[in-house]
């Protein structure tokens, strides 16, 4: 703050207490009235009594002002003057999250020398994951874990982009960007509807044989560069299996069909600026788990 | 009410306008009531927005705040500060043309606030959501009644100016001030409802919390002492109890409450000194604050007894108590160490309505209890029986509300910081949300019961309006118990 402005702050705090104090001392020393004179004033028929001000409100005001006085020393308040404490409220927050590194390091320090796969079934770890899970992940993927429409199940052992610890972190770590292109534009409207039929005949389910047959034709054309000839996917690329019945975005024929029309983005945050190292070990173990049991 | 004739009309004073206000007090009181009710169901059960975007929780609670502060409270306030100030000045609102542009003015920009927040139009400032149009318009309102009410003043026949006038003004100058400079925004084409601040990222949190608070410091309190100062003296006719102390506590009130606003934004990105400024002032306040309690208060020793009879005494009273109990509650909740608990819990909406329920309705019912024979030309109210059973029908709907409000903000607060051993939070949000649900559904029973106290009211209100019908005769139950 500049100091013009901080003097601003300073004179107007100042004149602002000075002044209710003398309004105070002031309207208490005058001489009082006793309580069966009015003030003479009759306003509508209502007139005033002049009581003097109750002593235990003087005084609880007198102790505020007073308080108040000590406290803008103490604390900042005045401008730029930053307290005799010098305290602050980065600094406040500063001390406490160091009090609590300080007290959980070991517990943490403990389990981040050891390996995700062996900590994932600890039952300790295990009460510890599930807690930052359900104030950090839940929110998309569900107090259980099993996924939204757009947000991926975690227990069925299907992984977008792999299941093992290192790859967990690494999701978790930085996050992920998916893109699914929109194809309506490339193969137009029959493509879409045989691309769909085809999809369907990988799954098994019931299909338009002509329709699936030039949709096979489109598929390996286009599609299999990210999800592969057979459409099993491709967990380098983040390209899921489009033959195991697991559908991000809806099933449906009419839903796979708008995947294919629109595409389909997702995100995925990235935690490595929100939870700390030993956090999202953790949080690894404790996904990597939801699937061993 | 058009078939009230002029034989109504009082020879001095424009009661025309006052009963107007008087009157839509009354039925803006049931509209805003009855849209928090709706929401408060919809905290309960969120079935009950029925998928419409109009019926939405986000569009309907600026309805109803706006509803309950500036159609029903604004209406008392008018109507009161008409009555008020003819009555201790001696002498005719200056313009009844004005006074009426008044009434009608602030009528449309009510309707227009019914339309418009519904339909997803807002600035999304809290308390003053309305968009550029309307804001223009409420200026403008707003000046011809400063210029009615002031004009008024200058011409009085009484040497002194009445306390209450002093709380009237002091609102009507600073509600002026405020509103002008929380509201300058930018509209993003001249037929378009949309508009953006002027201000931007703290600077605008500071100006909004500075208009929110004064919101409740100059419109539901400095507004409504004014209505207590005339009222509680008439109604228990006794003299009010303290005229240095009216001087005290109405100038550092004044001065003091309008530095309150940063406690809004403890910890937050707001600047350490100008937290620290906003809880050192928030604190003073309560003496300045507790200064109104005390003078209505004792104004009613050697009137006690009165209480037993008299229902719309108790509503005054009732009211002071609600607001001793909001005001030591404020200051308290300002304190960075209770508020790192309290903010951002359903604690403070509970403060909130001990304030708004407790202290500015029932003042208000009782004021209009007070008024409406008078308006009407009758003796009393229609029926003190239904004034009556209105007052504990208002008394035990508040506190539902509230306690509930308390259970519930104290175990939030209390579930979002608990965490365990290893260091990870013990609930997750959600689960303090399901440990809220039975004062969700507390906290809409004593709406309900609040909501219905209204519609007695409007009962009583049309009966006593009615020409051809006598009051009931004065219950013996009321005077013996």
């Amino acid at each position: 703050m500049a100091s013009f402005w901080s003097y601003w702050v300073i004179v107007l705090t100042v004149v602002t207490i000075v002044g209710i104090s003398w309004i105070l001392f002031a309207n208490r020393k005058r001489e009082a009235q006793s309580s069966e004179k009015t003030t003479g004033h009759v306003y509508d028929e209502i007139e005033e009594y002049d009581n003097p001000l109750p002593a235990w409100w003087f005084y609880m005001f007198v102790i505020t002002i007073v308080w108040g006085i000590g406290y803008l020393i103490i604390y900042p308040g005045m401008g730029n003057f930053a307290g005799v404490l010098g305290w602050t409220q980065i600094g406040q927050y500063e001390q406490q999250v160091a009090a609590a590194d300080e007290k959980y390091r070991d517990l943490r320090d403990r389990y981040l020398a050891l390996p995700v796969e062996e900590i994932a079934v600890d039952p300790a770890v295990r009460k510890m994951g599930m807690r930052m899970f359900a104030n950090n992940c839940a929110q998309c993927h569900g107090a259980d874990a099993k996924g939204a429409y757009g947000f991926p199940n975690l227990t069925d052992d299907d992984w977008i982009y792999g299941g093992d610890a290192a790859t967990i972190k690494a999701t978790l770590v930085n996050g992920r960007q998916a893109v699914m292109p929109a194809w309506g534009d490339v193969i137009g409207d029959k493509g879409i509807k045989d691309v769909t039929q085809y999809l369907l005949r990988l799954n098994g389910r019931d299909a338009d044989v002509a329709q699936a047959d030039a949709g096979e034709t489109v598929f390996k054309t286009y599609c299999v560069a990210c999800h592969g000839a057979d459409g099993t996917g491709n967990q380098a690329m983040g390209a899921p299996n489009l033959t195991n019945g697991v559908w991000l975005y809806g099933g449906s024929e009419e839903q796979i069909a708008q995947t294919l029309r629109a595409g389909r983005n997702g995100v995925m945050p990235a935690f490595k600026d929100t939870l700390s190292e030993d956090k999202i070990h953790i949080l690894t173990a404790y996904v990597y788990g939801l699937n061993e049991q | 009410m058009s078939e009230l004739n002029s034989a109504l009309e009082h020879p001095t004073y424009n009661y025309k306008v006052v009963r107007q206000f008087a009157v839509m007090t009354v039925v803006w009181g049931i509209v805003g009531m009855l849209v928090g009710v709706l929401i408060a169901a919809q905290l309960a059960w969120p079935a009950l927005n029925f998928d419409l975007p109009w019926l939405h929780f986000g569009r309907l609670r600026p309805l109803h705040t706006n509803a309950v502060i500036f159609a029903f409270g604004g209406s008392a306030l008018f109507a009161t500060s008409y009555y008020v100030v003819q009555r201790t000045c001696q002498v005719r609102l200056i313009s009844d043309k004005l006074a009426a542009i008044t009434f009608w003015g602030w009528q449309l920009v009510i309707v227009s606030a019914a339309i418009t927040l519904p339909l997803g139009l807002t600035t999304s400032k809290e308390y003053a959501e309305l968009e550029w149009p309307i804001d223009l318009l409420i200026t403008v309102v707003w000046v011809l009644y400063a210029i009615v009410f002031f004009g008024t003043i200058a011409r009085r026949k009484a040497d002194h100016i009445y306390v209450a006038n002093w709380f009237f003004g002091a609102f009507i100058i600073a509600v002026a001030v405020l509103h002008i400079i929380n509201s300058l925004e930018m509209p993003i084409a001249l037929n378009s409802f949309k508009s953006y601040s002027i201000y931007a990222g703290t600077v605008d949190a500071m100006v909004q919390w500075w208009y929110g608070h004064n919101a409740v410091g100059f419109f539901l309190t400095a507004g409504f002492l004014g209505m207590m100062y005339y009222f509680v003296p008439k109604q228990a006719e006794r003299p009010v109890y303290s005229y240095r102390l009216s001087i005290v506590h109405f100038w550092a009130l004044v001065a003091v409450y309008i530095w309150a606003g940063p406690h809004h934004l403890h910890y937050t990105a707001l600047p350490d000194w100008a937290q620290s400024l906003g809880m050192v002032m928030s604190l003073i306040l309560l003496a300045p604050s507790w200064g109104g309690m005390i003078n209505g208060m004792m104004t009613l020793s050697g009137a006690w007894h009165k209480l037993r009879t008299d229902p719309i005494l108790r509503f005054l009273v009732v009211s002071l108590s609600f607001y001793g109990m909001s005001t030591f509650e404020g200051p308290m909740m300002s304190i960075k160490t209770v508020n790192s608990l309290s903010h951002y819990t359903d604690w403070t909406i509970g403060h909130v309505h001990s304030g708004a329920l407790g202290w500015v309705a029932m003042i208000s019912i009782g004021s209009m209890y007070h008024l409406i024979p008078i308006l009407f030309g009758r003796e009393r109210m229609y029926s003190i029986s239904l004034i009556n059973a209105h007052f504990w029908m208002s008394t035990i709907g508040t506190v539902l509300y509230i306690a509930s409000m308390w259970v519930n903000g104290i175990l939030q607060g209390l579930m979002w910081r608990a965490y365990n051993q290893d260091g990870t939070l013990t609930y997750s949000f959600v689960e303090s949300v399901a440990a809220s649900y039975p004062g969700y559904v507390v906290r809409v029973i004593g709406g309900a019961i609040f909501f219905s106290g209204m519609l007695l009211m409007a009962y009583n209100l049309y009966m006593t309006s009615r020409k051809d019908i006598e009051p009931q005769a004065i219950p013996a139950a009321a005077s013996a118990a």
